[in-house]
């Protein structure tokens, strides 16, 4: 095969253009990440899909693909990084899995678990974030928001409404909704916009659906996100 | 106001004071105080619940939704209880005033099932190692290990019973332990037919084995009824939930109470208008508090609930086995209503009793297989629900604003509706084997089996987590800590 790589001694096709997370999603190779999907340009924000290629460290969503390459993906040295940036994640927000209804379906949970995260391991933060329930459909519950802005691309690129944003820099990031009031009821955001089903974790939720689906069925109840065939993809299921 | 011996009438200084702090076998953290004068005469006893009692804050600005799984982690023992509750009081608030077929009988085995492995614990894991190995056997063997070496059969049966309910709590709710199955308007899941089939299969042996321990406290009682009928005895009111024939219904029904002598002071009513029978009375000393009934006032309308009070509250208990128990149960009082704490423990193992049958009977119903899971009718701000959890009545009252957050929170666990009857029972031991004597792990370990005859779960009064030690410190006449024991 001509267009391959390697990718932790699998040989992996790849078509000019696609990413090494793209060729590896597509033979289905789990590569970890949290801000990448099938549909949007790649973010490379979340650094969880940092590979070492060549010797060198790079995000799989954003490198090419490109013939001999080498890809060391899944050794405990780079899973032992991921696990302290997922670390890094659950203590900057409040992330209470016992309680939340995304508990199952979350990306950030289950790649937590891939990654044999056992303890948050840093001083908790235990920011105030209050929720923003003013939509009739809709709940925001900025707790649980990992900045991947996902939100934002989906609603800038397939919803044409801008609706989300990024705000503040560093440690006072966060995710702001585009109205005079900041209230997401006063945009003209609709629980069937794309945006609203594409959230990786409990940050955007429908309203008065919680734990409708049982223990068992949930998306990472029969297999982990590192067994899952289109891993991160469950909201477009 | 203040109850004989709750607060001492001599000065201070001149008490003696022992503490046990913390409470063991029981969940949550205890602390029981006593003061003796110069003669060793028992001045002052008191039960502390030292937990800081959180949730109704928390959960205040959360989805109303999220409750039902959020409020259960307020116990590792009986959480279906307070998953159960929440549901309840939003099946109001979401208007499923009336509940499908399947939601209503996955509920019910849910919590018959909960019903069931929380007895078989309270009664074998943790109470059975001091009415079968003695009060004042050797402290190190006073527990379940201890039982399996002296009693394997008795320890096995109590280990598989439990076991079977936690296994129709898994099937019904999706996990052992804080499962998701009940939501707002229903449930989440129904059975397969073979889950069905699997659990019908140790239904009949639930129900013998049961049965067995009904006879096992009851030859207990037999044996002893000096200690079994007395030990921590005092009159008092009882509270529970009856269907409305009167009979036994743990999962819905309305409120019943009846005074010391068994008359009938309410019934039939309609538990959302909990607030206005009950009021909670707040003292500087405990976390915990007092509830009584508001129409009797704080000194007589104090009352018991679980299933001392349950099985005496109600006229019968519809399935035959345990009616017969029940039946046996009142003979032993002669016409009288029994307020011994230990009497907790026969009751007990007659509601398992009733929680065995009624679980097989439930099983035969195909409606568990059924598909349609969830209703909704019209919005409501408010709901009330209740449901008699293993220990006694249970209320959960929430408040939901239009836009779908919690805007107010009030629990009444069982712990806490019995807190003045735990209060009372430790100072009935208190006075008979405290009085004078030495401090002893016995008679220390007398002062937690009255506790324990009512709960294992002090955690749960006050909605903190954790395991319940307990410690008993000495004070001498000017307040100075003379001895103090720890037992974790």
């Amino acid at each position: 095969m001509n267009d391959s790589f390697l990718l932790d001694g699998e040989t992996i096709p790849f078509s000019p253009g696609q990413t090494v997370m793209q060729a590896a999603a597509a033979a289905g190779k789990y590569i970890p990440h949290l801000c990448w999907h099938p549909d949007f340009a790649p973010h490379g924000s979340c650094r969880l899909c940092i590979v070492r290629i060549g010797g060198r460290y790079a995000t799989a969503c954003t490198v090419g693909a490109a013939r001999g390459q080498v890809v060391e993906n899944r050794s405990e040295a780079i899973d032992a990084e991921r696990r302290t940036l997922l670390q890094l994640l659950f203590v900057e927000g409040n992330h209470f899995c016992p309680s939340c209804e995304k508990s199952g379906d979350c990306v950030l949970q289950a790649t937590a678990y891939e990654m044999g995260m056992l303890t948050p391991h840093f001083d908790h933060f235990y920011p105030d974030r209050p929720l923003d329930a003013s939509h009739p459909e809709v709940l925001l519950e900025f707790n649980r928001c990992i900045l991947c802005e996902l939100c934002v691309r989906a609603s800038r690129d397939v919803d044409r409404k801008n609706v989300f944003a990024l705000a503040g820099r560093g440690l006072r990031s966060h995710l702001i909704v585009n109205s005079e009031s900041g209230r997401l009821a006063d945009t003209d955001f609709a629980a069937t916009d794309r945006a609203a089903a594409v959230c990786p974790v409990g940050a955007i939720l429908k309203k008065r659906v919680g734990f409708a689906m049982p223990i068992g069925k949930r998306t990472y109840d029969p297999r982990p996100i590192g067994k899952s065939h289109e891993p991160g993809t469950r909201e477009d299921e | 106001m203040s109850f004989e011996l709750e607060t001492a009438s001599a000065t201070p200084g001149k008490l003696r004071r022992v503490a046990i702090d913390p409470v063991s076998r029981v969940e949550g953290h205890g602390k029981v105080t006593i003061l003796l004068d110069e003669h060793g005469k028992v001045q002052q006893v008191r039960l502390h619940i030292v937990e800081f009692r959180g949730f109704e804050r928390f959960v205040q600005g959360r989805p109303y939704w999220e409750l039902p799984v959020m409020v259960q982690r307020l116990c590792g023992i009986c959480p279906v209880s307070h998953h159960l509750a929440a549901s309840k009081a939003l099946d109001l608030i979401v208007g499923a005033d009336r509940l499908t077929p399947t939601a209503d009988k996955m509920r019910r085995l849910m919590h018959y099932g909960q019903i069931l492995q929380s007895h078989a614990l309270h009664f074998f894991h943790l109470s059975s190692p001091d009415l079968l190995l003695g009060f004042d056997s050797e402290v190190t063997k006073r527990n379940i290990a201890g039982v399996v070496e002296k009693y394997p059969e008795i320890a096995k049966k109590g280990i598989l019973l439990r076991k079977y309910g936690q296994e129709l709590i898994r099937l019904t709710a999706g996990k052992r332990v804080h499962g998701t199955g009940s939501v707002p308007g229903g449930v989440n899941r129904s059975l397969t037919a073979a889950e069905r089939r699997l659990l019908l299969d140790d239904a009949a042996r639930t129900i013998a084995w049961s049965g067995d321990a009904v006879g096992l406290i009851r030859e207990l009682h037999a044996q002893d009824p000096a200690l079994y009928d007395h030990f921590g005895a005092f009159p008092s009111n009882f509270m529970g939930m009856v269907a409305a024939d009167g009979s036994l219904d743990l999962y819905h029904g309305a409120l019943r109470a009846k005074d010391a002598d068994g008359n009938i002071l309410f019934d039939q009513v309609d538990y959302r208008t909990y607030d206005a029978l009950i009021t909670e009375e707040v003292k500087p000393w405990t976390y915990m508090k007092f509830p009584y009934l508001s129409s009797l006032g704080p000194e007589r309308g104090w009352y018991k609930v679980g299933p001392l009070a349950r099985v005496q509250n109600c006229d019968r208990i519809p399935t035959p086995l345990a009616e017969h128990a029940r039946r046996e149960f009142l003979a032993h009082g002669a016409g009288r209503p029994m307020h011994g704490a230990l009497g907790n423990h026969w009751a007990r193992m007659i509601e398992m009793l009733f929680a065995a049958e009624t679980i097989e009977a439930l099983l035969h119903d195909e409606a568990l297989e059924g598909s349609e899971l969830v209703v909704a009718g019209e919005r409501r701000r408010e709901g009330v629900g209740v449901i008699e959890a293993p220990r006694g009545t249970l209320f959960h009252h929430y408040q939901v604003g239009d836009d779908d957050l919690v805007t107010m929170a009030n629990l009444i666990v069982a712990t806490t509706h019995n807190n003045q009857a735990m209060n009372a029972a430790v100072r009935e031991v208190a006075k008979k084997y405290l009085d004078g004597r030495a401090i002893t792990e016995g008679l220390l370990n007398r002062i937690e089996v009255a506790i324990r005859a009512y709960d294992p779960c002090l955690s749960c009064a006050t909605h903190a987590l954790g395991q319940m030690p307990l410690e008993v410190a000495l004070l001498d006449a000017e307040g100075n800590e003379l001895d103090c024991k720890y037992r974790a």
